[in-house]
């Protein structure tokens, strides 16, 4: 018998209803994340990642709204969940990190208010237990003397030691479930180095399940278990992520790759995808990214169905890059 | 922090100083009292004995001295009306308009924060258009002319409020105040209110931008992320954060409204300082309006540093530096 996934995205529809027309800002997304396992989510600014994370967070606000599909967490289904159901998960059992740590704390709260709200919000405990158990969280993603920055302001933190309080928060309840949105992304790559490590280091020793939202390939190459690619609101590969990044299917895939400086091209031009991210307003029947594409052919006026072109190995195109690969590529 | 405030003393000093040259040469250019204090039918040597006695003699910078001098000493002059103390007459007046300013700035507080926190809440709901309209009403229509249609319908047509005076009052920190007693209270009512709409507009429309800026901020996102209630999201990480711009403005306001409450005050025949300084004014008492310039300089710097206080306690980001 195979465990329950942690959570399991069953053709998810985010749409949002603006006076500009319907943007279909996540348009039938699925995938499975197994318990203590790590999803690197990856797509350009507008691809539709961040809202596919506040989607299972119940987070999505006016105009946008779930339209359809399932978010079964731990078999249970998130979209049908009422907003008082919702909430007492949230924090709990499901958090998140947010992409801006200078923003996601409360500037005119204390870091102990914020915290202990946090343990408060879901179990009744005195208040002395609250506080000792946010000491301990701050303790656990490495700020050093707890005790005292309990008592400080968010201004008072470093950006990296700001970004340590929120996973702090969001480990409180040692969820089973953790979206991360672009976590380090505002962060030095010294620092997003170390937040890293706690994060892998956690989520090992927990068995916390993550979906990690990014665009950078290099952390999710060095995090992730499975790697879901992100195009105008449809994945458009999946896989596991040695795979996926040493063998792309997806021409997009591909071209997101290449357009990582590597030091085995040292002196060539950096490639990159020509073009821009269209526009979900004014998406065209087909595949979005054919104009993009340097594989594109008539047929791919027809959106083409997400296949499976070898074991495990998802991709949403007519032509994809089956050929073996030649090395330095 | 001490040093903040002597810093802020020093600077107060220098305002009050700059204020009164500038109230006094300002005094000076609006005209000569004598034309309207002395009798036409007196002769010269009555109008010299008059002028020297109220010291109008001298020019302009002695004069000044004169006052600067008797200033520091805590004396702004003799009124050329009531012969009496300036600042007394003014002092008397004060607890009127006090009591008017606080009581209109309450209640637009009271009313405006709930209205605009519930307009930013639900942006779409009719409630919410509803106050927002109401808000320009408080904003457009002047004052003197809601304040007469107030007493149209609540003192001629219905008769449930009187429409002058201050009514009975009671003794309070050795002031009397109207509100203490109902009779009183009752007189305050329509008052206050025509004080208090355009700040209530105000504040309605200050807490609902404040609450729909707030209300996208990631950390109130987090916040619901956090699985906190609704309710502790908007009363604790939104309402602290708006409270801070409505806490500048309402403070700057309350100091215009003690010093503007003239139109109010004339209207509801409220013996407040504003009444005083519109007949000091036309009978050009000069030593009364020099004293109530100087009086509203003071109130409006020691506001000024209330509302700074106030802010470093809302807003841990602003720390008061002698820097």
């Amino acid at each position: 018998m195979t465990e329950t996934p942690t959570l399991e995205v069953r053709n998810l529809r985010t749409h949002f209803f603006t006076r500009a027309g319907v943007v279909k800002a996540v348009d039938d997304v699925s995938f499975t994340v197994p318990r203590g396992k790590v999803l690197g989510l990856v797509g350009e600014s507008g691809s539709g990642k961040s809202v596919t994370g506040f989607s299972v967070m119940g987070l999505v606000d006016p105009p946008g709204r779930i339209v359809d599909g399932q978010i079964l967490f731990k078999g249970q289904d998130l979209a049908k969940l009422s907003d008082e159901e919702m909430r007492k998960l949230r924090g709990n059992r499901i958090a998140m990190i947010f992409q801006d740590p200078m923003m996601t704390l409360n500037p005119v709260l204390r870091v102990d208010t914020q915290m202990i709200e946090t343990v408060l919000a879901h179990e009744k405990v005195p208040e002395a237990e609250a506080r000792a158990r946010a000491r301990d969280a701050l303790g656990m993603v490495g700020i050093p003397s707890p005790e005292e920055r309990l008592k400080s302001y968010p201004h008072q933190f470093s950006g990296g030691m700001r970004q340590r309080v929120a996973i702090a928060i969001a480990l409180l309840h040692r969820p089973d479930l953790i979206v991360a949105d672009e976590p380090t992304t505002a962060l030095d790559v010294t620092i997003q180095g170390q937040i890293l490590a706690e994060v892998q280091k956690l989520a090992a020793t927990t068995g916390t399940s993550l979906i990690w939202i990014t665009h950078d390939l290099s952390v999710v190459a060095g995090l992730a278990d499975d790697i879901a690619v992100m195009y105008a609101g449809k994945i458009v590969e999946q896989g596991d992520v040695g795979e996926v990044l040493d063998h792309p299917l997806h021409p997009y895939t591909h071209g997101l790759i290449g357009s990582v400086p590597s030091r085995n091209r040292r002196g060539e031009p950096l490639r990159q995808i020509p073009g821009m991210t269209p526009s979900l307003l004014s998406l065209k029947p087909g595949c979005a990214f054919r104009a993009r594409c340097p594989r594109a052919q008539e047929d791919c006026a027809e959106m083409p169905e997400l296949h499976a072109w070898m074991p495990g190995r998802l991709a949403r195109c007519h032509h994809p890059h089956l050929e073996p690969r030649e090395e330095a590529a | 922090m001490s040093v903040y405030l002597l810093r802020r003393l020093i600077q107060a000093l220098g305002v009050v100083f700059a204020m009164s040259v500038i109230v006094f040469i300002g005094v000076y250019a609006i005209g000569d009292p004598v034309e309207i204090l002395i009798s036409p039918d007196a002769d010269q040597i009555e109008r010299e004995r008059a002028v020297r006695a109220l010291g109008l003699d001298l020019p302009l910078w002695q004069q000044y001295l004169v006052f600067l001098g008797k200033a520091l000493r805590g004396d702004l002059g003799n009124s050329f009306v009531f012969n009496e103390p300036a600042l007394q007459l003014i002092l008397q007046r004060m607890p009127a308009t006090l009591e008017l300013a606080i009581a209109a700035t309450f209640g637009a507080v009271l009313i405006g924060l709930p209205l605009g926190l519930y307009a930013g809440l639900r942006p779409n709901s009719v409630g919410s258009k509803a106050i927002m309209a109401g808000s320009i009403l408080g904003f457009s229509l002047p004052t003197f002319w809601v304040g007469l249609m107030l007493i149209m319908v609540f003192a001629v047509q219905l008769g449930w409020l009187p429409s002058t005076g201050r009514g009975d009052t009671a003794e309070f920190l050795g002031l009397q105040w109207s509100f203490l007693t109902l009779d009183g209270l009752s007189h305050l009512l329509m008052p206050a209110l025509n004080l208090a709409l355009f700040k209530i507009s105000l504040v309605i429309r200050l807490t609902r931008a404040g609450v729909r800026e707030t209300m996208l901020m990631d950390y109130v996102k987090f916040a619901r992320a956090k699985g906190l209630s609704p309710f502790r999201v908007t009363f604790v990480h939104v309402f602290k954060n708006i409270l801070i711009p409505v806490v500048t403005v309402t403070g700057l306001e309350f100091g215009s409204t003690i010093a503007f409450s003239v139109v109010t005050e004339s209207i509801f025949a409220w013996p407040g300082m504003g009444k005083l300084i519109i007949d000091s004014i036309n009978v050009l008492d000069r030593p009364v309006i020099v004293a109530y310039l100087m009086i509203i300089v003071l109130l409006f710097i020691t506001i000024n540093l209330i509302v700074d206080l106030t802010y470093s306690l809302l807003d841990p980001r602003v720390r008061l530096e002698g820097k």
